[in-house]
């Protein structure tokens, strides 16, 4: 099963095309990174493939009512905002809304989605604590819970490691992987090669308004690549634990 | 926590509500208040109960409802807790078309008349101000936008009363800017309950999506809001309310400031629990103030938006104070 | 600059010097003030009388429409009257006092006449405006038949009806105004005495309720719309006329302290009969 198509599909931003031709299908059980320098598209990509943002050709989740879409696909923005102080279960609880009805309170599958979700981001006990008034990385970890919460097919998710420390970086990927792991499917930009190389099951780099490379992390990040694409030279291996990407320097 | 407050909340609208209705220069006691009121004993007394006081504790209430309401939905929207229909010069403006639609002969044309044109005016600067703050509702844009229209509104408003033929209309901007519920009837009742109930129920009704965005617009629209249609309902409701409420009460200031900004503790800081809390608040707010005119100046008209900015402006400064911290 | 200066000093001598050189009834009379401008009106001989207010052209407030649309208006600022070149300005008590003194500095004589608030200082009136224009006889005449007039229509019965002024904002007119003396005059008794109202004041619209008057007598509506007004057709005011009052209108007659305010007592006494 699939959980996104895109066809021919391509983003405009004034006259200039952002993104082009691009042709990309993800099933269950994937684990996407989607690589690529500043500016190559990464947000544009899942925006306008998500329907906030006017584009050409077809994406099969832009196609949906909201309603539908909000049922198929969790969306986690790069901006981390929490607008008031609510409480941890209150934000997490918003990934529901979804599923309920007009006027319906959260029944036991929604509890029950909302203490894994809290429990897979190690927030079991913060459930009463003030969002706003935890530190950054807490914040994000409530948000990308919130998106779990949400329990749909698909998670798409923009720079969620960035601003964590190491541990929460390499759980936060563990727990992507461990979704994708169990049927969902993920697609998540990253920066981070080294945990794009190997957390994600398949990496797409977008260059120059296309798709530089697709395919499993050993195939795509090649020397050629990343000098092409991101400039750099790095010690590429595959090992016992899976492949590492260092970056070493610029070319 | 919610149970309490909304019980609390009730309570004192009940206790207010009552107590307004037993204040007034005729000094009746509260046997006779109650039974001119109820049994219609005594001509006079029935007249004080039934034609002056009732429609202006249910002015009050009502209009205080929808004040906090709108208050609390368009913080709501924007996410910023300066966000108040009187600040940003809604009221303002919807007391200009109110007053366009007094002086043209226009409100007297049909009955609807003039709150129409007050909403019309409400419409307009809402849609402004909500054109101009973009879509963070940023505060400085937001403050500055908000003196920009009131200012306008407020000169277009004095214009429109100093070009009036009738010799009172001039010395009426204070009623305008300020508002009152002195001498109001049960057709000003009439006349604004539609259209305050119509945005109330409109905007009670979009909780969720209030709720929703609290993570932002993108969250919200993933979680399947749909942004444009609530900016449309939010618009059109809000304009109604605080078109209808001034219409008839002129501009009363900060109610929509005040309120949430007091409650939201209390609600957990949800935007949906903050909607109906703040259209509670809103009337207990507004009857206080309209028993605090009374009991201060018996004998004069003191305006209510003078006691509701005596308690707001500080309120508004120190949240100012406090946004600041957060690069505004 | 020092040349103007100079010259409208020269002015203000020459004005100075025709005054008192004439020492006869005033040639250039302008009036600027609505109740001045009435008995100027009454009282002026041809010629005399070269401008009046423009307030006295209005409608809504003038008692003498035709009479008033033969003279030239001014607004009461004191550089168009000064242009007029008038040898007496004719003032109100409350004729702004920058207006009143900056013609006086101009050596333009102004007379201010005092509001009267009873039916009694009407004959002095105007025998002070005649005097002022010169014009005693006639005013001496004028003030003689008013005083028999209001002899004859003043009623006195034993029980009398208790009548409301009711003006906007709830304004309404106690003891020591012309308006409590017409009511009076009429045969009512004016409740607002009841109240304890000493002149002008504001009787918020539940007291007057409570008062329950046998007549209101309400302030005209003006044209354009206000709040003040509003009052006057509340639907409480509307309620008390339809089940226990009768209703009377004040106007321009009400407003000034001239014969005009005989024809207010005999239409308030047909209103009531």
């Amino acid at each position: 099963m699939t959980d996104l198509v895109l066809s021919d599909f391509a983003v405009a931003r004034g006259p200039c095309d952002v993104l082009r031709d691009i042709n990309l299908s993800v099933g269950a059980g994937e684990f996407v990174g989607l690589l690529g320098p500043n500016g190559a598209g990464k947000t544009t990509l899942m925006r306008g493939a998500l329907g906030m943002m006017p584009h050409r050709g077809q994406s099969s989740l832009s196609a949906l009512s909201a309603r539908d879409r909000a049922r198929r696909v969790a969306w986690l923005p790069q901006a981390r905002e929490i607008g008031w102080p609510v409480s941890v279960a209150d934000v997490v609880t918003l990934g529901r809304l979804p599923h309920l009805a007009r006027g319906q309170k959260p029944g036991e599958t929604d509890r029950a989605a909302i203490d894994a979700a809290l429990s897979r981001m190690g927030l079991d006990g913060f459930r009463t604590r003030i969002a706003t008034q935890l530190s950054g990385g807490e914040q994000a970890r409530v948000l990308i819970a919130r998106a779990l919460a949400q329990d749909t097919p698909l998670l798409m998710a923009d720079e969620p490691a960035a601003g964590l420390d190491p541990a929460h970086q390499l759980g936060l990927m563990d727990t992507l992987a461990a979704e994708a792991a169990r049927g969902r499917s993920v697609i998540a930009s990253l920066h981070d090669l080294g945990l794009a190389a190997r957390y994600c099951t398949r990496l797409v780099v977008l260059w120059q308004g296309g798709i530089a490379a697709d395919g499993p992390p050993a195939e795509v990040l090649t020397p050629d690549l990343l000098a092409r694409v991101f400039q750099i030279r790095a010690y590429v291996r595959h090992t016992d634990d899976g492949p590492i990407c260092q970056p070493l320097g610029v070319v | 926590m919610t149970r309490v407050l909304a019980l609390v909340l009730v309570l004192l609208i009940v206790a207010l509500f009552a107590l307004s209705l037993l204040i007034g220069p005729a000094g009746l006691s509260p046997a006779r208040s109650l039974a001119a009121l109820l049994r219609g004993e005594g001509l006079a007394e029935t007249l004080v109960m039934r034609e002056i006081r009732l429609p202006r504790a249910i002015l009050a209430a009502m209009i205080g409802a929808g004040l906090g309401l709108a208050g609390a939905a368009m913080q709501g929207y924007l996410r910023n807790p300066l966000a108040e229909p009187g600040l940003l010069g809604v009221s303002g403006s919807a007391a200009l078309g109110a007053v366009i639609a007094l002086q043209t002969g226009f409100a007297a044309q049909f009955a609807l008349g003039l709150p129409l044109a007050a909403l019309l005016g409400a419409v307009l600067a809402v849609g402004l101000i909500l054109a101009l703050a973009g879509p963070r509702g940023g505060s400085l844009t937001l403050i500055l936008a908000g003196i920009a229209v009131s200012a306008l509104a407020g000169a277009l408003t004095a214009l429109v009363l100093n070009l009036s033929p009738n010799p009172f209309a001039a010395s009426e901007i204070m009623f305008w800017m300020m508002g009152s519920l002195a001498d109001r009837s049960m057709t000003h009742v009439w006349l604004a309950a539609p259209f305050i109930a119509i945005g109330a129920v409109v905007l009670l009704a979009q909780g969720r999506a209030f709720d929703a965005l609290t993570l932002g617009e993108d969250s919200a629209a993933s979680l399947g809001v749909n942004l444009s249609r609530l900016r449309l309902v939010l618009v059109l409701a809000v304009a109604s309310m605080v078109g209808a409420a001034t219409a008839v009460a002129g501009a009363v200031g900060f109610v929509g400031l005040v309120v949430p900004h007091i409650l939201r503790p209390f609600v957990g800081a949800r935007p949906s629990s903050l909607l109906w809390a703040s259209a509670l608040g809103g009337a207990v707010l507004v009857l206080a103030a309209d028993i605090a005119v009374r009991l201060v100046l018996p004998d004069r008209d003191l305006k209510l938006g003078v006691l509701t900015a005596i308690v707001g402006a500080p309120l508004f400064l120190h949240l100012v104070f406090k946004t600041r911290g957060q690069g505004l | 600059m020092a040349c103007r200066r100079a010259s409208k000093a020269l002015g203000a001598v020459l004005a100075l010097w025709a005054g008192a050189a004439l020492g006869g009834p005033p040639e250039r009379v302008v009036s600027i003030n609505l109740c001045t401008d009435q008995l100027a009106m009454l009282l002026a001989k041809p010629g005399q009388l070269v401008s009046i207010s423009r307030i006295s052209q209005d409608p809504n407030v003038s008692v003498m429409l035709e009479e008033a649309r033969k003279y030239p208006i001014n607004h009461g600022q004191a550089e168009e009257v000064f242009r007029l070149n008038p040898d007496l300005v004719l003032a109100g008590q409350f004729t702004s006092s920058y207006t009143v003194g900056l013609l006086r500095r101009l050596g333009v004589e102004v007379a201010q006449l005092p509001i009267v608030t009873s039916l009694d200082q009407i004959p002095g009136a105007i025998r002070e405006v005649g005097r002022l224009l010169g014009r005693a006889a006639q005013a001496e005449t004028l003030a003689t038949e008013f005083s028999a007039d209001l002899a004859a229509l003043r009623a006195n019965p034993s029980n009398r009806p208790r009548a409301a002024l009711h003006y906007a904002n709830n304004y309404t007119s106690g003891d020591k105004s012309l308006a409590n003396d017409i009511l009076t005059a009429a045969g009512f008794a004016n409740v607002a005495l009841e109240a304890g109202l000493s002149g002008g004041g504001t009787l918020p619209m539940e007291r007057l309720l409570m008062l329950m008057p046998d007549l209101i007598i309400s302030g005209q509506h003006y044209p354009g719309a206000s709040r003040s007004e509003a009052v006057l057709t509340h639907p409480a005011m509307n309620a008390l006329r339809d089940r226990h009052a009768g209703s009377a209108l004040s106007d321009a007659e009400w407003v000034c302290g001239t014969p005009a305010v005989l024809r207010a007592i005999s239409r308030l006494q047909e209103a009531y009969e």
